[in-house]
């Protein structure tokens, strides 16, 4: 990584009020985002990913401080974003923008796509109106659209077009990182993969760094070289994404994987697969000591009285885990090896 | 991907047809009211051409005459004609509505709008006030008002108008309180637009629907409440004529010439009629519409 | 009256309309599969591309839509469907045929526990006492894994997880031992660690009851995980159908093989970026004359893609709409899971 980050997050906390238990009972907090740190370098993607409840897309929305951020740093630059008053803020969104998942309702339907795209120029910088016009032509034929559709609204656009369209108006002002919210899991199959692709584009010309927040471990491979994955409001596994998708190192990470379903019959059919019992706990009361224990495979007697310690894996990054801490049950393997060995296939 | 979104699923690179207005001409009971109110528009607007006699011309061989050739709907206590009277005075009564709905929005409007975005205690005292003023039965505040602000016809509206604007709040502030939520929102956050812009720009664009529906059906009450403010003396002051004051001036004579507080009865329902069907016929078609070319 | 041979489910030829401001669109053309006895078949498509309606249609759901079926038909076990009854369609449907939806939520009436729900389609549809209705409920959600059943079944879905809350669906839906059991996208709405359990689930259920499944997706891994027989569907019309093996091993429409290709998994395993369809998906208001993949094909070819209707033809254990079925052959036939 670049000794100069883009993007610095340290300790970051998120917690909500979910009101009170009955009536007069004490109000409760609910921690979504659990001490959270990572650093993106310029120009760089970073894959955060995570089912729902895992809290990925509100570390997003926190970063951008689109919502509350309880506790912690979180630096664009040299910039305080978590400590900024409402009015620095305004001026570090040019900055820093977001793409949300849901094209279908992040356009506002009574503007048209150049009212939308305009609008970061207008709030943000004194741009002659000409100019504005021939930025907005500009930046839709980069995104691979018809200049002329600057005209239209969006219910007139399918779902990829509108996501293209978001993008745009995100990439209006060249910000320096751009937080993407599952862009592509609201499209059609055909449609995903020219969304990532034009992604991949618009980052090698503009050198924009992306916080790339999915739950789907091969679309975040694709887009980035790093990948943390969090479960239940933690970082549980960090690393370079081709380590963790070849070689999880937590075990909910090699679940993730396993579970998602390869198209060829051939392999799903002998494919080694970890099948995770029980529910996600709520992230009120989450469990004690490692907070993936109630549905681990491996779980060992340490894990519900300590937390995991982060340990350092070979091939890059990091664990949460137990397993690599009190070696006997690894053995010095890792732990795809460990499953293969065991023929690990666990059924609830 | 059920068969409902297939049918709605947004027409690509389409001339956008399936406008709103498509939709409400389809609805032939408002389109019919919507034509009948044009007819009443265009006559008060052309009523000095219209009209068969001076409104204002009295003649006291012609007193209470039936309807005739000469007098159509026959005369008044005065010896006016009441048809003219009746173009003339719609020219008062829709401008004293739209002047108390004009009021209703300018003062409902940014309240709804500031309360349902900003919340928290703004809208916990704001919504209060409209609580409390809402319990009160609009006539009645209304004549409070204009009892402590003198009869006439501008006090009159302007008491309506201050008495419609709780609905008119409380209208846009459930409307923003939903748009609020939108995605689209959030994102003009991410933008970084200032609060005011996202009202203005991205939140009241939004709920104009549900905001003109209501409008229009309180063009017809305040209609009525003119109306029912004039008969009693506190709102057009002769000699002037609105509807409600010609309904005045003509009942105390029904027992001789039922005719023009007939007449009178009669546009001033067709009128609100309209006005109500109309605010149907655009909520149901807003309701489907996605916005489009407008 | 039913025929052991002859397979459960057979839909030919069927056509449905839905009416738009463009008129009436046909969202369905002349669709023809069979769904065999103990068999899983899979429907996979994208958007609009009438894999939900045609089901809908199969069993009633798409008149009380305002839509119209105008051409085909649909035996299930013996009887024609199109055009029966309500009444005796209502009898049929949960009965013989159980059904799953995407949104378990929305499919769960929250007044009423779960136990209680799944009862009253046994009585409805099996005239069971009170007491043998809510038993045969216990049994289902046992039957579904949903720990300590008994005490369960008297809780409201409101106290289940979306994950537990699709087991309820599906006890819901074998608790009358239906024959058939459609599936549409039952798992789009769930995350996939959940989603991997209830493929195992329904894989199961199906073994153990040997009831027929038809699955609705639009994933082709989940295609991949669960079917023995595909039907691909794309513009209204099937464009490719064949036995699993097939498909994924050699696909012969270029959609399909598309698809595949587009998919970042594959990408990932060839060692590429993934390769995109380009434009967007065909509209009922337009369909494309000829071929109606044509716009989006790699392989188009002006004449033989362009004009005219093309029919589905047979090619070696599958059927395929494409007009250069031949010689795209050794083509799609490498480009798919064989790394480059």
């Amino acid at each position: 990584m670049s000794a100069k980050p883009c993007l610095r997050v340290e300790n970051l906390h998120v917690t909500y009020d979910v009101g009170s238990t009955g009536f007069m009972g004490a109000r409760r907090k609910l921690h979504a985002v659990n001490d959270v740190s990572m650093e993106i370098a310029a120009g760089e993607t970073l894959g955060l990913v995570g089912e729902s409840g895992s809290g990925k897309s509100t570390a997003g929305l926190a970063i951008l401080r689109l919502i509350d951020v309880a506790s912690g740093t979180v630096r664009l630059g040299e910039t305080d974003v978590a400590g900024a008053s409402r009015a620095e803020l305004r001026a570090l969104r040019k900055r820093m923008q977001m793409v949300f998942q849901d094209p279908y309702s992040s356009l506002n339907p009574s503007m048209t796509v150049a009212q939308l795209l305009e609008e970061p120029l207008v709030v943000h910088a004194d741009v002659p109106k000409d100019e504005r016009r021939s930025m907005v032509g500009r930046m839709l034929e980069s995104v691979g659209l018809h200049a002329g559709y600057a005209v239209r609204y969006p219910h007139e656009f399918s779902g990829g077009q509108r996501q293209r369209i978001a993008i745009a108006r995100a990439m209006m002002l060249h910000p320096e990182l751009v937080v993407l919210d599952e862009p592509v899991s609201a499209l059609d199959v055909s449609t995903q993969s020219q969304i990532l692709n034009l992604l991949k584009k618009i980052q090698g010309d503009s050198g924009t760094a992306f916080l790339l927040v999915a739950h789907d471990l091969s679309v975040v491979r694709l887009m980035s070289p790093r990948v943390a994955v969090m479960y239940l409001g933690e970082i549980v596994e960090t690393g370079p994404s081709g380590r963790v998708y070849d070689e999880p190192a937590h075990p909910y990470t090699a679940a993730l994987i396993s579970a998602v379903p390869f198209p060829d019959p051939e392999r799903q059919r002998t494919a080694h697969r970890i099948i995770l019992g029980g529910d996600l706990p709520s992230p009120m009361s989450p469990p004690s000591g490692c907070r993936f224990r109630t549905r681990c495979p491996f779980v060992m007697e340490i894990c519900s009285k300590e937390a995991p310690p982060k340990v350092a894996i070979e091939g890059g990054g990091m664990a949460s885990c137990h397993l690599h801490a009190h070696g006997p049950k690894l053995g010095g393997r890792s732990l795809v090896g460990f499953m293969k060995d065991r023929a690990l296939v666990t059924v609830e | 991907m059920s068969a409902t979104t297939i049918v709605a699923a947004p027409a690509v690179s389409l001339p956008p047809v399936s406008t709103f207005f498509q939709r409400f001409c389809k609805n032939r009971t408002a389109l019919a009211a919507a034509i009948i109110l044009l007819i009443i528009v265009l006559i008060a607007i052309f009523a000095p051409y219209i009209a068969p006699h001076d409104p204002a011309r009295s003649s006291l061989r012609n007193i209470l005459k039936a309807p005739g050739s000469v007098y159509w709907l026959g005369s008044d206590d005065l010896g006016r004609d009441v048809a003219s009277r009746l173009m003339f005075a719609s020219r008062l009564s829709l401008v004293a509505s739209l002047q108390a709905v004009a009021i209703a929005l300018v003062i409902g409007m940014p309240l709804g709008l500031i309360s349902g975005y900003v919340g928290g205690w703004v809208d916990t005292i704001i919504s209060r006030c409209n609580d409390a003023l809402m319990s009160f039965p609009a006539l009645i505040l209304a004549v409070v008002i204009v009892g402590l602000m003198g009869p006439s016809l501008t006090n009159a509206m302007t008491a309506i108008g201050l008495v419609y604007a709780p609905r008119i709040m409380r209208v846009v502030r459930g409307s923003t309180l939903s748009v609020r939520e939108e995605v689209y929102v959030r994102a003009a956050r991410a933008t970084g637009c200032s609060d005011a812009r996202i009202i203005t720009r991205h939140v009241l664009p939004n709920v104009t629907g549900p905001l003109v529906v209501q409008a229009t059906v309180l063009m017809g009450q305040a209609l009525l409440a003119e109306a029912g403010l004039s008969f009693l003396g506190l709102g057009t002051q002769p000699p002037e004529a609105s509807w409600g004051a010609m309904l005045g001036t003509a009942f105390p004579y029904m027992a001789q010439s039922p005719v023009p507080t007939i007449a009178a009865g009669v546009v001033i329902s067709v009128t609100v009629l309209c006005f109500n069907l109309i605010g149907d016929g655009i909520r149901d078609s807003v309701g489907r519409m996605r916005r489009s070319g407008d | 009256m039913s025929d052991n041979t002859a397979p459960l489910l057979e839909i030919r030829d069927l056509s449905v309309q839905f009416p738009s401001p463009h008129g009436w669109l046909t969202v369905v053309d002349k669709v023809s599969f069979n769904v065999g006895r103990n068999d899983i078949v899979c429907v996979v498509g994208e958007s609009g591309s009438g894999k939900s309606v045609t089901m809908q249609a199969a069993v009633g759901l798409v008149q009380p839509k305002g839509g119209r079926i105008t051409s085909g038909s649909v035996r299930f076990d013996g009887q024609e469907l199109v055009g029966m009854g309500n009444r005796q369609i209502n009898r049929i449907r949960g009965n013989d045929i159980g059904f799953i939806f995407q949104e378990p939520m929305s499919s769960l009436n929250p007044a009423y526990t779960v136990g209680e729900q799944i009862a009253e389609v046994v009585r409805r549809h099996r005239g069971a006492s009170r007491a043998d209705a809510w038993k045969r409920a216990v049994e289902a959600l046992d039957r579904v894994h949903i720990a300590s059943a008994s005490s369960r079944a008297a809780e409201y879905p409101h106290q289940f997880s979306g994950g537990m809350r699709q087991r309820v669906m599906i006890a819901m839906a074998i608790a009358c031992d239906p024959k058939l059991l459609i599936a549409d996208e039952p798992t789009t709405a769930l995350d996939v660690t959940i989603q991997a359990r209830i493929l195992e689930l329904l894989r199961e259920l199906q073994r153990d009851s040997g009831m027929s499944v038809l699955f609705i997706t639009h994933d082709l891994g989940v295609v991949a995980d669960i079917a023995r027989y595909v039907v691909v569907m794309y513009g209204a019309q099937v464009v490719e159908a064949a036995p699993v093996d097939d498909l994924f091993g050699a696909p012969r429409h270029p959609y399909t093989s598309g698809l595949l290709g587009a998919m970042p998994q594959v990408a990932l395993e060839r060692g590429h970026d993934p390769i995109a369809i380009p434009g967007t998906v065909a509209q009922a208001h337009a369909w494309p004359t000829g071929c109606r993949f044509n716009p989006r094909c790699l392989y188009r070819r002006e004449g033989p893609c362009t004009t005219g209707a093309l029919p589905l033809t047979s090619v070696d254990n599958g059927l395929v709409r494409c007009a250069l079925t031949e010689e795209l052959r050794p083509i799609l036939g490498r480009a798919t899971m064989v790394p480059a």
